[in-house]
């Protein structure tokens, strides 16, 4: 054998599974919200879908090639954040607001920061707030929605709740409703959320735990009681199930530490509940998640899983 | 029994079925063999010999540096050639004996021993040790070493690792299937070492033919049974194997034995029962040539010291380029730049692969994904590891319990960021042990 072969350390093979892969899975995955959100609000969800994720995926070329980086487009993580960004818009919002939604959410949130794996809050988010900060009327109006007017007058179920009405649940699963074009039919959230788990791309740990404990805050705090409608309605609405399957579990902006995960969870819920309950907004999953995700580094300090085989200090010692 | 495993683990591509279904035959060296004068654990061995004697099959050729060490005998009849430096798997120079093949395998005398059963524990000890057996599933622990334990009383266990998790390798496999009785035998002899121990062959269930063949050979041996075990890699690793069998857990400053275990692999135990009941050192063993470049994967019984290139001939040559040489599986294996190197006692393969994944692949930006903590087996989180390593940050590796790896390699493999975390985490590792030994 002349040629000599390349050295390398173990292992010498790796998983199918690369960073695109990963992002292409959640871009599915947010298909079915995509496109009810385009069928439940028109043409002009689509064309906020489109302008978010062009201008996002703009936003990292130009930046890279501005800083002289390697370009990262092509891993595909501007095309979710442009995405999610879209899906948490409502589709009266002006083009151009979703452009300076998308460029904040890349270049100040993520590339300024570092780039992918560097920033510590959610780029879709950060942009979703940057936003609502700027534009609060814009952001705020779901007057768009046409249908089923007399019982919701344009206002979210959440409004409707929180000003003391009723709401019907079934519309609120299927998604006829209205509010931002992707949070509304819980039903096409969850069957991306089904295909992010059975692909392997997230677990349970943090959406599970984020519902449980928003379930637990609002039976104690809700002012409801054990009220199902009021229940259901408050999990399903105000982009809760968005938030718990797409958003806190952005790989990049949650704990990695297993009970990290769940500690996470938890804040997350407590939080949604305290500004949904005792704050002014009927909504509050953005805020609960960013949040959240300034608490990851220490969340994780406080989380170091325990190797195998070591023995926690004071029952029977470390050998 | 249900099936048992670990928590964590990977699942990569197998690749058993290339080589799995051939015989193990019996290959002649030509010319020289070398001798690597350390293919243990512990201290290299002693020259006994010198340039230009003549030695015999069975031979001794250089002898035991210390308690833990051990000796190492000639595989062939011929002439000592030279006693030099020359490179091993690892990628090391490693003083060895050379050794010119009459090609005679001329034998010396070996002393049997019909009844076991009538040798006290010293004795079998001694035979292990005066055979040269090293624990021959890659680490080469003296195994005389292993089967003196402070308290011997304590151990409850003697597992047999028949897990083989790596990838590709068949040679476990093909001595579970062609000679399981040497195994069993084996394994009555470590039992009569530790009379309180239950014997366990732990056994993948991607080899239900070995399962069940051993379960019907142990049928009627109350103090051994088969323990089918997930197929999931590193189910072989010595922790993770006790864990599935027992229930118990052990760490990084622990030895099986203080949990009650004792563990050996398929052919170390083979290597008991020829040293014990024939006086037979190691001499032999069997190697699997495989790799999707390879012409015609096969199984081996080489006698150690034997050139790889010889044995990649033997398996017809490559039949495509070889992009990647690797000794041993694709997880834990060494890579090599050529193969003009010696198999010892410790090396159970040669790999040769069309496709070098672990340069391929650009290493991009951690997504903090959460991969490696899922699948590593000691629960740790390899992708802080890398990062504390990476930026020397020694304090915060051992508070993460860097010390704990067990350098499988899972976390490299399941790395969507296709970064070299286990690299980084054996890297510093080493360093941080060396820097304890100093003080």
């Amino acid at each position: 054998m002349s040629n000599l072969l390349n050295v390398t350390s173990s292992p010498h093979v790796r998983a199918k599974d690369d960073t695109q892969r990963i992002m292409l899975y959640v871009v599915i995955s947010l298909l079915p919200a995509t496109f009810f959100g385009i069928y439940n609000f028109g043409f002009k969800a689509l064309v906020l879908v489109l302008v978010s994720v062009l201008s996002a995926v703009a936003a990292e070329y130009v930046f890279d090639r501005i800083v002289h980086k390697k370009n990262t487009v092509l891993d595909l993580s501007a095309v979710v954040t442009g995405l999610l960004l879209a899906l948490n818009l409502p589709s009266s919002l002006p083009w151009w607001m979703a452009v300076l939604g998308s460029v904040f959410a890349i270049v100040v949130v993520k590339c300024l920061f570092g780039g992918l794996g560097q920033n510590f809050m959610n780029p879709a988010l950060g942009g979703r707030v940057f936003l609502v900060l700027s534009f609060t009327g814009a952001m705020t109006d779901f007057s768009d929605y046409a249908g089923y007017a007399d019982t919701f007058s344009g206002a979210t179920p959440l409004a409707t709740l929180k000003a003391g009405g009723s709401v019907d649940t079934l519309r609120m699963l299927i998604g006829n409703i209205p509010g931002t074009i992707g949070e509304t039919s819980v039903i096409a959230l969850l069957i991306g959320a089904i295909f992010l788990l059975l692909m392997g791309v997230i677990d349970l740990r943090i959406p599970g735990t984020y519902i449980l404990t928003f379930a637990v805050f609002t039976v104690l705090f809700g002012g409801h009681g054990l009220d199902m409608n009021f229940l259901i309605a408050e999990i399903c609405g105000g982009g809760l199930i968005l938030g718990a399957f797409f958003m806190a579990t952005d790989y990049v902006t949650s704990p990695i530490t297993p009970m990290g995960k769940i500690l996470f969870g938890i804040c997350l819920g407590i939080l949604t509940g305290i500004f949904r309950y005792f704050g002014a907004s009927a909504e509050g999953v953005s805020y609960a998640i960013i949040f959240s995700n300034l608490l990851v580094p220490l969340i994780e300090k406080i989380t170091i899983p325990r190797a195998f085989g070591i023995v926690r200090e004071g029952k029977g010692g470390e050998k | 029994m249900g099936l048992r495993t670990f928590k964590g683990g990977v699942h990569p591509y197998d690749g058993k079925e290339l080589s799995k279904s051939k015989p193990v035959k019996e290959l002649m060296p030509q010319g020289e063999l070398v001798f690597p004068l350390s293919q243990h654990i512990g201290a290299p061995a002693t020259p006994v010999v010198s340039v230009g004697d003549s030695v015999l099959r069975g031979q001794k050729i250089a002898e035991a540096g210390g308690f833990v060490s051990s000796p190492i005998f000639s595989s062939v009849s011929g002439t000592v050639k030279a006693i030099e430096k020359r490179r091993v798997a690892v990628g090391d120079m490693v003083n060895s004996i050379v050794i010119e093949s009459d090609g005679n395998m001329m034998e010396c005398g070996f002393t049997e021993h019909e009844d076991v059963s009538a040798l006290s524990n010293e004795e079998i000890i001694n035979l292990i040790k005066e055979a040269g057996v090293v624990g021959m599933g890659g680490a080469g622990f003296p195994t005389h070493v292993k089967l003196s334990p402070k308290e011997p009383d304590k151990i409850e266990y003697i597992i047999a690792n028949c897990a083989e998790c790596e990838p590709y390798l068949t040679s476990d496999y093909r001595r579970m299937v062609e000679e399981p009785e040497k195994l069993i035998e084996g394994m009555r002899i470590v039992l009569q070492l530790f009379p309180s121990a239950k014997g366990v062959f732990g056994i993948e269930d991607n080899k239900p033919d070995c399962i069940q063949k051993l379960s019907e050979l142990t049928k009627n041996e109350p103090r051994m049974s088969v323990q089918p075990l997930m197929t999931k890699y590193p189910q072989g690793g010595e922790r993770q194997l006790i864990h599935a069998v027992t229930g118990r857990d052990i760490n990084a400053k622990m030895l099986p034995a203080d949990a009650g275990c004792i563990v050996d692999n398929v052919e170390t135990l083979v290597a008991i029962y020829n040293g014990v009941r024939f006086g037979k050192p190691l001499m032999n063993r069997i190697f699997t040539v495989t790799g999707d470049a390879v012409a015609d994967p096969r199984n081996f019984s080489i006698c150690i010291g034997t050139n790889y290139a010889e044995l990649l001939e033997a398996a017809g040559g490559l039949a495509q380029p070889a992009k990647k040489l690797i000794s041993g599986g694709p997880m834990m294996g060494f890579s090599l730049f050529d193969t003009n190197i010696p198999t010892t006692k410790t090396t159970s393969a040669l790999l040769c692969l069309t496709v070098d994944e672990a340069s391929m692949y650009e290493t991009t930006a951690c997504i903090n994904c959460g991969r490696c903590v899922e699948a590593c087996p000691e629960q740790l989180v390899p992708s802080k590891l890398a990062d504390f390593a990476e930026r020397g940050l020694k304090a915060d590796f051992e508070k993460w319990y860097g010390l704990e790896c067990v350098e499988c390699g899972s976390c490299s493999f399941g790395c969507p960021a296709r970064r070299h975390l286990a690299q980084s985490i054996k890297t510093m590792k080493k360093q941080i042990l060396a820097d304890k030994r100093k003080k």
